[in-house]
């Protein structure tokens, strides 16, 4: 008569969960990685272009974005349906982007500040004559590099 | 009476949870802006501009109804590349103004060669960005179009195109050796065909 007698009842042994924090942290990594941060909610409607000759807008700490469009279909009751300018977290007008584009770059580090670009998400169905204010304010505050964000496609695409 | 089942081992649980995420690791790529670069003139005008022949200057117009003419002449957008090409790589200059790459019809009354032949792209206020930027798109395809066909008979032992090379020197994986090499073949196409794009301030609507 042993004293370790087996029970013989019906319990099913426990599954293991061993390998369920690996499972996490593979999600977690997963995630970690396939997130792009994004810094400011768009509040203007932004259908990019298509273009094929592009280059690529590698380092993010040199690039200072400028969004322009129409206002979402939220904001529309309050700005209107005219495409307007979005700088961080809000609109703003033609005459803002000089003192956007100072501060900005007041904010980067010293090494940089020769270096800095400014990316323009625009979307497909603005006037030209919004990016020329644009152009002209960058001009004055000698941002002269500048990028036109496009998304990779045929100029076909762009009907 | 229920029959013990077997556990399950669970030691190789781990190894599955590591491909899947060396596999996502690998195909994940981090979405990255990419768009066309321009530069922006100065503000402060110059005192005493150049003077450009007419030849020299190849005018594209993009009106307020998005049509493109193209030396006054209407064009369509899948012809503006060719357009171009034609234009930069006339090699119409003769004595110090000749272009010996250039292969084009060498007609008098276009371009004297690449480095005097200038590109202007004017717009009206109420052109659409989208067919701007499409024009933008074929104008700097053009220039790479010459530079690719120049930079491969140039350096047939590089096996690549100007754009794939200038895609790699920008490239931050690539090393500092392979850099280097790469930049003076790169310049030297960029003096052969320099992009003098102008972009001019949009014309008022009347």
């Amino acid at each position: 008569m042993s004293k370790f007698k087996k029970k013989k009842d019906g319990d099913l042994p426990a599954i293991s969960t061993a390998s369920l924090p690996d499972i996490v942290f593979m999600l977690l990594f997963f995630f970690m990685v396939a997130t792009v941060m994004r810094d400011n909610t768009l509040m203007v409607t932004n259908t990019l272009p298509a273009a094929d000759q592009i280059k690529k807008l590698d380092k993010k700490d040199r690039v200072i974005y400028i969004y322009a469009g129409k206002p979402s279909a939220r904001y529309q009751d309050k700005y209107g349906d005219q495409p307007r300018i979005q700088l961080n977290d809000k609109f703003a007008v033609v005459g803002d982007v000089g003192a956007y584009i100072l501060s900005e770059r007041a904010s980067k580090r010293e090494e940089l500040q020769n270096v800095l670009t400014t990316a323009l998400k625009v979307d497909g169905e603005t006037n030209m004559g919004l990016i020329s204010d644009i152009k002209q304010e960058l001009r004055k505050v000698n941002a002269l590099k500048i990028n036109y964000t496009t998304r990779i496609g045929d100029y076909t695409q762009n009907k | 009476m229920a029959r013990k089942s077997p556990e399950v081992n669970a030691g190789s649980m781990a190894d599955i949870a590591f491909l899947l995420l060396i596999f996502f690791l690998v195909t994940t790529t981090i979405e990255t802006d990419s768009g066309i670069n321009r530069k922006l003139p100065p503000m402060e005008e110059l005192i005493d501009p150049p003077i450009i022949k007419e030849r020299n200057i190849f005018t594209v117009v993009v009106n307020k109804n998005n049509d493109i003419l193209v030396e006054e002449k209407p064009m369509q957008l899948s012809d503006v590349r060719q357009a171009a090409v034609d234009f930069l790589d006339n090699g119409g200059g003769v004595g110090e103004e000749a272009c010996d790459y250039c292969k084009g019809s060498k007609d008098p009354s276009s371009s004297d060669n690449p480095d005097k032949a200038i590109i202007s792209l004017k717009n009206d206020r109420e052109t659409d960005y989208k067919v701007y930027i499409s024009v933008q798109n074929e104008l700097v395809a053009a220039y790479n179009q010459l530079r690719d066909r120049e930079f491969t008979s140039l350096y047939p032992d590089q096996r690549m195109t100007y754009v794939e090379a200038d895609k790699m020197y920008t490239d931050p994986r690539t090393s500092i050796k392979v850099k280097a090499s790469l930049k003076p073949k790169l310049d030297v196409l960029k003096k052969m065909y320099p992009q003098k794009l102008s972009e001019a301030e949009p014309s008022k609507t009347n």
